[in-house]
């Protein structure tokens, strides 16, 4: 940014540490030059939330949060609103997105053990990001009031009322009712287009804050300010982050936009997945559907809370479900401490850490896949046998990290 | 990694080998094209004859048919019997406590029922109905159960009758017990456009929307190919 003299900038910077600002968050922020695919998906998450704020905005402009009319109203913006059925769609697509993008984004964190210290911080703020998306995933999922957003939202809010004592008086309390109905819907409502986003925002902010205290982890787990250049005092290995980083998210950004628009046009439901085909019946409070499942970024969650089938202690099978699937989210909280490793790259750990995060994955997948199915007996056995692995991936990370064989990390970063 | 990836694929099949194993209800095929305006005009004037007395379309505008092709003087001649003008909405004139009064049920809104149902079951459903004389209205249907609504179509199609498969007796099948007025082939076009309407019914928007969509992605090619050559021409000096 030019600052000559008594040029606006100039005048803006004696009032408004412009300049200062733009050096360092973009043109003085160095980044480690070997970034490679899995360094996207934090500028995509940026991308999509700005998409959802501003379809939501011109979403709110139509909807109405009313029981007798929510339903017909998405109806009117999908035929009557001008390119309603776009804004709709890349709102419900996005949300999807959303999840994928992030869920990308925290697997990169794993992979190069980008929670170890010094990024413990950045690691929280950013699993309070993904709380606070799941919330709003779940308050936006209710506002069409079809079928599955009235009985998934039902499964949901049944789940506080497993909590013993105050269950009950808490489902109440949450639904302004003694069941789900128009409160609770406006409450949502009001949940999911002021509260939450603002705290999403904020929180994003946060995150880059913390993350340009620290600086940017990358695929070879080493810090790149270990290594100043001692004539112009940034780190070696890294490169501004304006315009070097900017331009290659741009192609980033475009080639997510081709995926992005693809489904937007060519399939807005996603064969169900996004769009499930029984949330275009309307919301009927008398007829449960045969088979309830949740959109499905919550579905590995869904498994878990299905997957508990005895009473344990004095705990019933249903707590217990509810308590496994908050420990399950929850759990990526305590990734900073469990990882005892000597090095933070999948590159440089031992086989053992290998196979536990690709037995991880694919108990998520699997979890992911059996939430979307109707329970059958082996179903819930493999949910079962993959919820053990979900967790021990967690639980025994502390001791095979640490007797791992882990190989030499590099002085300099690698391509 | 590269042991990562090996399993990745491996539990991508997944689904794709469980999905392939055969479902309950074996659906036919519906033969949809909604760029076929001629079909969908049949179709629509079906719905308003035989549907729109007891469902509604309750989220649709009659002067939306403009999208397949018709004009609002063709609109209010050939699909408004009602006193409605062409930018109302395609409402029932049945009243909804009369309808549960006489099906128990109130008819559902079929604005949107392709998209919920899917129009293979709504192709099958129309052609599966077959005379029960232990249900109320004397109908019933091969997929779906004790259905409160009779078969509105019989005198096209006829009337069908259960007859068990010779080999396995479980495995239902039905034969045209009396002829209508038209042959087999005629009805499953007759279902056909009505169905391949309902699925524009559904989501009028469809058509534009791919195409342009198609404009969209190519433009977005364009874009991607000046971008990388902005960065790579950027990351000329980056070692």
């Amino acid at each position: 940014m030019s600052k000559q003299k008594g040029s606006i900038v100039e005048w803006i910077d004696e009032r408004f540490p412009l300049t200062a600002t733009w050096r360092a968050h973009l043109s003085e922020y160095y980044a480690p030059k070997n970034f490679n695919f899995w360094y996207y998906f934090g500028s995509l998450a940026l991308l999509v939330l700005v998409n959802q704020l501003i379809t939501g905005i011109f979403l709110t402009m139509s909807y109405k949060p009313d029981a007798n009319l929510a339903f017909s109203s998405i109806e009117y913006i999908m035929r009557d609103v001008n390119f309603g059925w776009l804004i709709r769609y890349m709102h419900s697509t996005g949300a999807s997105m959303f999840f994928v993008v992030v869920y990308l984004h925290m697997f990169r964190g794993m992979m190069y053990g980008s929670y170890r210290k010094p990024r413990e911080l950045l690691w929280l703020i950013g699993m309070a990001i993904f709380f606070v998306l799941m919330s709003l995933a779940f308050t936006g999922y209710i506002l069409p009031w079809g079928q599955m957003s009235y009985w998934g939202a039902q499964v949901i809010v049944s789940m506080f009322g497993a909590i013993p004592f105050i269950g009950e008086t808490l489902s109440n309390w949450i639904l302004g009712d003694f069941m789900l109905s128009d409160a609770a819907l406006n409450r949502f409502f009001a949940y999911h287009v002021v509260t939450l986003p603002i705290l999403l925002v904020v929180l994003v902010f946060v995150h880059v804050i913390a993350l340009h205290e620290v600086g940017s982890n990358n695929p070879d787990g080493i810090e790149i300010k270990a290594n100043i250049d001692p004539k112009t005092g940034t780190p070696v290995d890294g490169i501004p982050f304006h315009p070097y980083y900017t331009v290659k998210d741009i192609v980033g950004v475009v080639a997510f936009l081709i995926v992005f628009c693809g489904i937007i046009f060519f399939a807005p439901e996603m064969g169900g997945y996004f769009l499930e085909y029984n949330n275009f019946i309307p919301a009927n409070t008398l007829q449960t559907p045969d088979h309830i499942a949740p959109v499905w970024y919550f579905t590995p969650y869904y498994s878990m809370l299905r997957a508990v089938t005895v009473n344990f202690l004095w705990i019933d099978a249903k707590l217990w479900g509810v308590i496994l699937m908050a420990a399950a989210v929850i759990i990526f909280c305590f990734l900073p401490w469990l990882d005892r490793s000597p090095v933070k790259s999948i590159r440089y750990k031992g086989p053992y850490f290998k196979i536990a995060l690709t037995l991880f994955v694919i108990s998520f997948f699997v979890l992911g896949w059996l939430g979307t199915k109707a329970p059958t007996p082996l179903y819930t056995l493999l949910a079962q046998i993959f919820t053990v692995i979900y967790f021990a991936f967690f639980i025994l990370m502390p001791w095979y990290s640490k007797i791992d064989k882990t190989k030499p990390e590099p002085k300099r970063v690698t391509k | 990694m590269r042991l990562i990836k090996c399993l990745l694929f491996i539990v991508s099949l997944v689904p794709v080998i469980v999905f392939a194993a055969p479902a309950d209800v074996k659906l036919d095929k519906a033969p949809i094209d909604t760029s076929d305006n001629a079909s969908l005009q049949r179709g629509a004037q079906s719905f308003v004859n035989y549907c729109l007395t007891c469902h509604g379309a309750s989220f649709m505008r009659y002067n939306r048919h403009q999208d397949i092709g018709l004009t609002n003087q063709e609109i209010s001649e050939k699909l408004i019997y009602t006193e409605q003008k062409v930018g109302d909405l395609m409402l029932t004139a049945m009243k909804k406590n009369e309808a549960e009064e006489w099906f128990g049920v109130a008819p559902p809104d079929l604005s949107v029922i392709a998209r919920s149902r899917g129009a293979d079951w709504l192709y099958t459903y129309l052609r599966s109905f077959y005379r029960d004389s232990t249900v109320p209205t004397g109908w019933n249907n091969l997929i779906f159960e004790s259905v409160a609504m009779p078969h509105v179509l019989y005198e096209l199609q006829g009337q069908q009758v259960v007859d068990s498969n010779k080999d396995i007796p479980e495995i239902k099948e039905l034969k045209l017990s009396v002829p209508g007025v038209l042959s087999k082939e005629e009805y499953d076009r007759f279902v056909a456009d009505l169905v391949n309407y309902m699925v524009y019914l559904g989501e009028p928007h469809a058509n534009y929307r791919k195409k342009l969509g198609v404009i969209v992605i190519i433009f977005l090619l364009g874009m991607l190919g000046l971008t990388y050559l902005l960065k790579r021409e950027y990351w000329r000096d980056v070692q």
